[in-house]
């Protein structure tokens, strides 16, 4: 069997803190192949930025406990060497983060540092660099490249910052991008346009890509795959239309019907989610949705509390990990998102 | 017709802009909040939306009097308020109090939240020591928090109570208006309905009116009866919600509708045609 072109086994992401260990990521696979889209939803906390930076390398030389495989291209990019970590990182995996401002170095030119990620892994010259780097300024749609090119950071809006970073992450044409929130700092308007702009690239490249994000908004516009992330687990996975149509344990659910839209019905009061987000220090046994789940009486007395469950397949390429049995959750959903609408 | 309790006319904001040097001079003005009007009516809400630098926030710390106006009226039942010394407004303070952002840098880390809570009682010298506890404890309660924590420091919650007790703490001098601005985009999805149905309780308890200013269009309809659009710092579109979110009239407005991510349409395949409006933008904000 041939092996996907990304695959993360059993990620496991700890950090040793004076009070125990903060368990961010507990057991993570999923797969991604070429020019598809991975969405990862989760609260802050929920470990998803934390699980996508292990692939870049980024936990290496910090205290943080990192075990598992992370499959790229048939090679375990874990097992690697700092050094051949380093050529990778930025050649073959990029990513953009949420806060373009602080994302870019206030001294130099945008320029300056977009050229020197072709610069670090291509033998060229800086006017070669330059040269690249206005080039990979207007493919993302910069106006006037030849002149901004020579601009500071501060002189650009957020969503030509953001833009310039996509450029930046870009330009040695990657196989594997991840996008950590790229939009949520951003206008709804410029949003719009940064998410068209992803995808037109990834289809001109051939990309894979990771998009993490809380808003579910812009997963169903941009991603393949979903996986939902609670407290360093997935939770579910599947299909896109499988979760916002068929969503299969409570939290997902929770998380679709939390969030009013355009034609919900305003007289009604919103269903948040009660409670909070739990700490990942010391986390009890169990599910650790079970104080928020508004379910859990549905299933025998003690067993939340004592027993996390497994990720099961419930159907084909969807999982989901809950206690609750099927016939339990479609008594229980009104189906949020109709397909026969 | 009654007198409104909030009545904006023509509001003008222009900051000035200095030349670098070391004697600078005026070279121009930044026009963030170019001839508002509106009013708000006793417990009703009305809903600002656009986007960053559109002057929405500008708007709502005028109306605060954070800000003095360039130019045009701030008439708090009645009476015009835009040009009143710090002395003048201090018993207005207590009518209009505003909940901010950031959960995270708007409370003092340095303070317990019994103090945080119940500083506006202190300031106006309102009621004794001994009621100052328990109207700090009935205010947490309100807001959903335990009333046995008023001890404890901002960084012991998490954002979501944070806000929480923004709230309490904009409630604590029993206020006519609150401007809200930009309450719920720091906060988890999750936890933004949980803040929303809070404001929404207490809009229909209380019977206090707001300010919701916000970017969030799906939010703001959710809890706004009419809504206004401001765009380069005017306004180029108010109306009744089911209007203005169903037959739009401004170009911008339909840009900004067009773009927001709509599940339902998305999970099943379905796109929504974007409209992308480029309008004055290059002519905007520094123009003297």
């Amino acid at each position: 069997m041939t092996r996907p072109f990304l695959s993360v086994e059993n990620l496991v992401v700890h950090f040793p803190t004076p009070d125990g260990i903060v368990r961010a990521t507990d057991g993570l696979s999923y797969t991604l192949e070429p020019g598809k889209t991975l969405g990862i939803v989760g609260e802050s906390g929920s470990g998803k930025s934390v699980s996508s930076s292990a692939i870049l390398g980024l936990h290496r030389n910090t205290n943080a406990q990192v075990s598992g495989k992370i499959w790229l291209d048939g090679v375990d990019l874990l097992a690697l060497s700092d050094k051949e970590m380093q050529q990778r990182r930025g050649k073959d995996v990029a990513m953009i983060f949420q806060d373009p401002l602080s994302a870019l170095h206030p001294y130099y030119t945008v320029g300056d540092q977009v050229g020197e990620a072709y610069r670090i892994h291509n033998d060229v010259t800086k006017k070669q660099a330059r040269a690249r780097a206005i080039e990979m300024l207007d493919r993302v749609g910069i106006p006037d490249p030849h002149r901004r090119v020579d601009a500071y950071p501060h002189q650009f809006s957020g969503g030509m910052r953001q833009r310039a970073m996509i450029a930046m992450a870009l330009i040695n044409d990657p196989e594997l991008l991840i996008a950590d929130e790229p939009t949520t700092a951003l206008d709804v308007t410029v949003q719009a346009q940064i998410l068209d702009l992803l995808q037109d690239l990834q289809k001109e490249f051939n990309t894979a890509l990771i998009m993490i994000t809380h808003d579910l908004g812009v997963i169903a516009e941009i991603a393949d795959e979903v996986l939902v992330m609670y407290a360093g687990r997935a939770v579910e996975y599947g299909s896109t239309k499988q979760l916002l149509t068929e969503p299969a344990m409570p939290y997902t659910l929770g998380l679709i019907q939390s969030v009013p839209d355009l034609s919900s019905d305003v007289n009604e009061p919103l269903k948040p989610i009660p409670g909070n987000p739990p700490s990942l220090l010391n986390p009890p046994p169990g599910c650790p949705f079970e104080p928020r789940c508004a379910y859990k009486h549905h299933v025998p007395d003690g067993l939340p509390q004592r027993e996390l469950p497994e990720l099961r397949e419930i159907a084909p390429g969807h999982f989901r990990r809950c206690h609750l049995t099927e016939t339990d959750l479609s008594k229980l959903t009104p189906m949020p998102v109709g397909v026969d609408e | 017709m009654s007198t409104p309790l909030l009545e904006v006319k023509d509001l003008t904001m222009h900051f000035p802009v200095r030349s670098r040097g070391i004697i600078p001079r005026t070279i121009g003005h930044v026009k963030a909040v170019d001839g508002v009007s509106f009013s708000i009516g006793a417990g009703e809400a009305l809903g600002l939306v656009g986007e960053s630098g559109s002057g929405k926030s500008t708007t709502g710390r005028l109306i605060t009097r954070l800000y003095t106006p360039t130019s045009g009226q701030i008439l708090w039942e009645g009476q015009d308020i835009s040009n009143w010394s710090p002395r003048e407004l201090k018993p207005i303070r207590r009518d209009i109090q505003m909940i901010f952002q950031d959960p995270y840098t708007s409370l003092n880390p340095r303070h317990t939240v019994g103090e945080i809570i119940g500083a506006p009682l202190e300031i106006h010298k309102l009621v004794p020591r001994q009621g100052k506890l328990r109207r700090v404890q009935e205010l947490l309660e309100i807001v959903g928090l335990n009333p046995e924590h008023y001890n404890r420091y901002p960084h012991e919650f998490s954002g979501g109570q944070r806000q929480r007790i923004g709230i309490a703490r904009a409630l604590t001098m029993k206020p006519k208006l609150l401007v809200a601005d930009e309450p719920v985009s720091a906060l988890d999805v999750s936890i933004q309905a949980q803040i929303i149905n809070l404001m929404k309780d207490l809009q229909r308890e209380m019977g206090i009116a707001f300010l919701f200013i916000a970017h969030d269009l799906a939010i703001v309809r959710h809890f706004c009866p009419e809504v206004a659009v401001m765009y380069l710092g005017k306004i180029v579109e108010k109306a009744p919600r089911d209007e203005l979110y169903s037959n739009p009239q401004h170009p911008y407005t339909k840009a900004l509708l067009s773009a927001v991510p709509d599940i339902r349409q998305a999970a099943i395949g379905g796109r929504r045609e974007r409209i992308i409006y480029t309008g004055e933008e290059l002519a905007a904000p520094t123009a003297g």
